[in-house]
């Protein structure tokens, strides 16, 4: 019994092998994704599920996949070996990218609902001419904190992040560009300084900060703020509309010193493998009722006001997503800054990470191990010469 | 002679999997980053990470410490059970090891956090929470705890094949119990010792996830470092010179270890 069981097992296993696959499989063209986490409408809260909505319109399967930082997706890349179609770096990031020739220049045609995009999205500091990006959502950097331990008297400004009242409840960025971002504003420096001289100051703030911050973080902020593990963290807007409405004591404000604000664009790298696929995947992204949904979801503010026509609104009239021109104003766009910067920014941002201060536990402790490490094995050795001379000495005596 | 076709595949797959990866490393350790010219430059700056290695030798060294005193009586425990009793023992050690590394470590964040399980139970009798996570002490708990069976395997293994007949001699010859298990047992464990120690030492001097996860913002490792360099710095060439750095160490460290079972046999005769 059981070895027919077996065979049938067996000629099932053949069977399925021999069929032909699913249609959407048949079709066999793939569309892979490489986005910020948490960062599409995905099918929760009873929000559509948009790459499920894109298989089902096109019958094209949807790879996606997720990196937490630009330095991290731009190490991917610029690594190669993975295939990516779509991508969503940031302002700064598309500059970078496209100055390096590791993008692809758009097809507009397959992107028709390019035309939704407002004119303020268009024509930016990183992609003059709209060639090689199409923008995906924009937003701001800001402070959230938790008012049910925060007091309303220290907060305003970035100096909230260096305040010792709360040593150990500080999260901070862990990427370079933001968290240098960060210190910058508070300095009152612009944030595309080159000067070297600047971004030695800013590191010796960060490193200031050091023994305040509870961790470096960049996804795993979600999980520390809304439990209340962390009280103060920078981080962007639309995050926060997501955390808020999980813990009601979360609270975002514009710091006076001035912040940073973003535009993440959608972007095809030179790894992609089907353009066609990849241009129709952003043109559905950018569909006003997809992006409306979209963007409802994810709490980032929007780049085309067509799409606001299907919003909620009161998420359209929300102060944090869409701050009025007054605060606005005092954001500022990153820029890609040349190689040079970049690598020292990179080095410097490292020795923010691995400054600790001169520790004489460690020492101490290594060189009391090596001391009886020594010892053992010395007297060890001494012991064993000293029987074996015995040794040799009784076997001459009987001898 | 013959038996060395035996080893042929793994030598093919050491050549590959190991020698070769090993070349790349050294070739990205002696070049430089932008220009891909032999350069020194990244050996140079390993000197300004010497705290971090320092720390990282030293947890480690502390937790295969704390991992051979906790061990230790474990599998001699095991060892000196039934049979029976022994394979349900063995396995319920080997059970954590099924689940995921990173789970098992995840878990112990939830447990350890200020608004963990173990703070709320004591904030709720009305205490304060106690810092029981982002610390040293953490980052050793974290190492001890993933590591333990790396270091019980091999003890038990070794206390199980002990010769029962030198401990009875012993105990014939007028030996207490202390001079059996001081003079018999313990150096003929020597060698379960040290493959534990090596096995506990390696992977925790290099971890990296266990020291961000359970570390504070000061107890960056050597393998944070590394990592950060591979994953979002872009700068492989330092991140290969430290590893290398890292290995040399290892080898030392290695090295050292195996001169405690050096002349064991001039001990045994």
């Amino acid at each position: 019994m059981k070895k027919r069981i077996l065979s049938f097992l067996c000629a099932l296993a053949l069977a399925a092998a021999l069929l032909p696959a699913p249609r959407a499989k048949a079709a066999g063209r793939v569309v892979n994704v490489y986005n910020w986490g948490q960062y599409i409408s995905d099918g929760t809260d009873g929000y559509l599920d948009i790459n499920a909505a894109f298989e089902e319109a096109t019958g094209i399967h949807v790879n996606y996949m997720t990196f937490d930082t630009n330095e991290s997706m731009y190490t991917k890349l610029k690594t190669g070996g993975s295939s990516y179609d779509v991508i969503v770096p940031s302002d700064y990031m598309v500059a970078r990218l496209i100055d390096e020739g590791l993008l692809l220049p758009l097809n507009f045609d397959n992107i028709p609902n390019y035309q939704y995009i407002d004119e303020a999205y268009r024509h930016t500091d990183y992609d003059p001419d709209d060639l090689y990006s199409v923008p995906y959502t924009w937003g701001t950097m800001g402070v959230i904190y938790n008012s049910a331990y925060v007091d309303e008297e220290d907060v305003g400004g970035w100096d909230l992040l260096w305040n010792e009242k709360y040593a150990g409840k500080i999260l901070q960025f862990d990427n370079p560009r933001d968290a240098f971002g960060v210190a910058q504003s508070l300095l009152g420096y612009s944030l595309n300084t080159h000067s070297e001289e600047e971004l030695r100051a800013v590191t010796y703030k960060l490193m200031e900060q050091k023994p305040l911050v509870q961790s470096y973080v960049m996804d795993q902020i979600y999980d520390k703020m809304e439990r209340g593990e962390a009280w103060i963290a920078p981080y962007y807007a639309g995050d926060y509309l997501m955390m808020a409405e999980e813990n009601e004591d979360l609270r975002y404000y514009f710091p006076k010193e001035g912040f940073n604000r973003f535009i993440d664009a959608l972007c095809i790298p030179t790894c992609c493998s089907d353009k066609e696929a990849a241009e129709m995947y952003i043109n559905f992204l950018c569909d006003p009722e997809v992006c409306a949904e979209n963007m409802e979801y994810l709490g980032y503010s929007v780049p085309e006001s067509a799409a606001k026509e299907y919003m909620d609104p009161e998420s359209v009239a929300n102060e944090v997503a869409y701050p009025d021109e007054e605060t606005l104003a005092r954001g500022e766009y990153y820029l890609y800054l040349d190689t040079e910067t970049t690598q020292l920014m990179d080095s410097l941002w490292l020795e923010v990470k691995t400054e600790g201060g001169v520790d004489y536990g460690p020492i101490v402790g290594i060189s009391l191990t090596a001391l009886l490490v020594g010892g053992f094995l010395t007297a060890r050795g001494v012991r064993d010469r000293r029987r074996k001379a015995n040794r040799c000495r009784k076997w001459r005596q009987a001898s | 002679m013959k038996t060395k076709g035996l080893a042929a595949p793994y030598l093919v797959w050491m050549a590959i999997f190991t020698l070769v990866p090993l070349g790349i490393v050294l070739f990205y350790a002696l070049t430089d980053s932008v220009s891909g010219s032999f350069t020194l430059a990244n050996l140079a700056r390993i000197g300004s990470y010497m705290p971090i290695f320092l720390k990282s030798v030293w947890l480690a060294i502390l937790s295969s410490a704390i991992c051979l005193v906790i061990g230790y009586p474990v599998a001699y425990y095991i060892a000196s059970c039934s049979p029976m009793k022994q394979r349900f023992l063995y396995m319920l050690l080997m059970l954590p090891m099924c689940m995921s590394f990173l789970l098992r470590t995840l878990a112990w964040v939830a447990l350890l956090e200020d608004t963990g399980i173990i703070n709320s139970v004591i904030t709720s009798m009305g205490l304060r929470p106690l810092p029981l996570i982002r610390n040293g002490g953490a980052v050793v708990l974290g190492m001890v705890y993933n590591y333990l069976p790396y270091m019980i395997m091999p003890l038990y293994t070794v206390l199980m094949k002990l010769d029962n007949r030198l401990v009875e001699a012993a105990e014939d010859l007028g030996c207490t119990p202390g001079q059996t298990f001081l003079r018999v047992t313990l150096p003929l464990s020597t060698p379960g010792i040290i493959s534990g120690i090596t096995m506990v030492f390696v992977p925790a001097v290099s971890t990296f996830y266990i020291s961000q996860k359970m570390g504070s913002s000061g107890t960056t490792l050597i393998g944070d470092v590394i990592e950060s360099q591979f994953k979002a710095a872009y700068n492989p060439n330092l991140g290969a010179a430290l590893s290398l750095a890292l290995m040399v160490l290892v080898f030392a460290c290695t090295a050292v270890m195996n001169r405690f079972g050096d002349g064991e046999e001039v001990v045994v005769l």
